[in-house]
């Protein structure tokens, strides 16, 4: 056992060493320096969209590229893509499993992901004749939570065996493993320049890794629960991650440490999904009670609310243009607000 | 077995830790400043901060209206 004790204290040492690091840099706080711009104007969105044709819950959405047509997943058993500009379906997608937990689009448009507690990543063509089945993607030995295109030839995936992966479509087979999470994997973003990625886990930590050489650069602490939902600011030199301990936190990258937090006494409902408006300005996130909540992310106030679902909001996603934002719910709706 | 395994475990915690001990930080109040210059320089670019013109938003209903 002499090994393991000596493991153990070297652990502990290097934990002590990086919190006293991070103290170190912990000059001031974003409350304080943000004391001086002005409060974000209360944000009043309309809905003004409602997109029917969900049978089931909706577990997972995202925009496409083009900012107008978008991907949604529901264990009815489908997949949808919309044209969000007119309100029409333009493709359906049936899955052999309806226990989905999550989609994504290609940047081209061409492909759609899902996955979910078949632990399979399935990559679907919807610009052929007729949607077609490119890949099953089958290693992980967990649910898939979520996945996310490089490319028309590379996926990210996340999964309930605690890994995230690189899958080259070309092969079919995994490229990169991602492995230093010691509870589930929920949720992953891209950064900005494509190079690292994040994940937020059920142990509680976001991890930020390389893409290529597999390794993880740092971790984040600081929630008390699983962690649901994760994004990049959009300058790239941050990450906002929504747990079910009912918070949101702003890990800042550079400062390797947690510089703002999002929470509210009277809010006892985990946070499902979260995204930023295009300056990073405003931090939308769904909770389990029903409601989106928008928060000034450099203030730490709360400056508006969506309501109109009756469930749980599951996914949220602002198009890259970030003319408006899009909420998919337990309701078997998508709404569109701006 | 499963002690060498605990080992492995121990030891490839202790590696990670190595790493993130290891990298640079800068200060808490850079990085804020830095948040806060780029959500200023993008503000009036950010639609659904500044609002979206009704003749501009390819969102809105394009019902004809109707004589109740």
């Amino acid at each position: 056992m002499g090994e393991m004790d000596t493991l153990k204290k070297e652990a502990d040492g290097l934990k002590t060493q990086i919190e006293a690091a991070r103290k170190a840099v912990n000059d001031t706080t974003m409350a304080a320096v943000a004391s001086g711009v002005a409060a974000a104007p209360r944000v009043q969105l309309k809905n003004r969209k409602t997109l029917k044709g969900h049978l089931a819950k909706i577990y997972g959405l995202h925009w496409s590229a083009d900012n107008r047509h978008m991907v949604s997943a529901s264990q009815d058993g489908k997949l949808l893509i919309w044209d969000t500009y007119t309100g029409n379906k333009v493709y359906a997608v049936p899955l052999k499993s309806s226990w989905v937990m999550s989609c994504s689009m290609a940047p081209s448009g061409n492909l759609v992901a899902s996955g979910g507690l078949d632990n399979m990543c399935t990559i679907v063509n919807i610009k052929a004749a007729s949607p077609k089945t490119l890949r099953e993607l089958d290693a992980h030995e967990g649910y898939l939570s979520h996945s996310r295109f490089l490319s028309d030839t590379e996926i990210l995936t996340a999964s309930g065996d605690t890994t995230c992966c690189l899958w080259d479509l070309e092969t079919g087979k995994q490229k990169v493993i991602y492995k230093s999470h010691v509870g589930d994997c929920m949720c992953l973003a891209v950064s900005p320049d494509q190079n690292s990625f994040i994940s937020g886990a059920c142990d509680s930590s976001a991890k930020l890794w390389d893409v290529r050489d597999g390794g993880c650069k740092q971790t984040f602490i600081g929630h008390t629960s699983d962690i649901n939902a994760i994004a990049f600011f959009p300058s790239g030199t941050a990450v906002i991650t929504g747990s079910d301990d009912c918070t949101l936190k702003m890990y800042d990258l550079r400062a390797d440490q947690e510089v703002n937090g999002y929470q509210d006494a009277a809010l006892n409902a985990g946070v499902t999904s979260v995204s930023l408006s295009s300056s990073g300005r405003l931090i939308f996130a769904g909770y389990d009670n029903f409601n989106c909540n928008i928060w000034d992310s450099l203030k730490a106030e709360k400056v508006g609310v969506l309501s109109g679902h009756d469930n749980r909001v599951s996914c949220i996603g602002v198009p890259d243009d970030g003319l408006g934002i899009c909420t998919g719910s337990w309701d078997s709706f998508l709404k569109i607000w701006n | 077995m499963s002690t060498n395994n605990n080992i492995a475990q121990a030891r490839k915690l202790v590696e990670q830790l190595r790493i993130e001990a290891g990298i640079e930080r800068i200060k808490v109040s850079k990085a804020a400043a830095d948040l806060m210059s780029y959500c200023e320089q993008h503000a009036r670019n950010d639609p659904l901060l500044v609002g979206v013109p009704t003749s501009e938003n390819p969102f809105k209903d394009k019902k004809p209206c109707i004589i109740l």
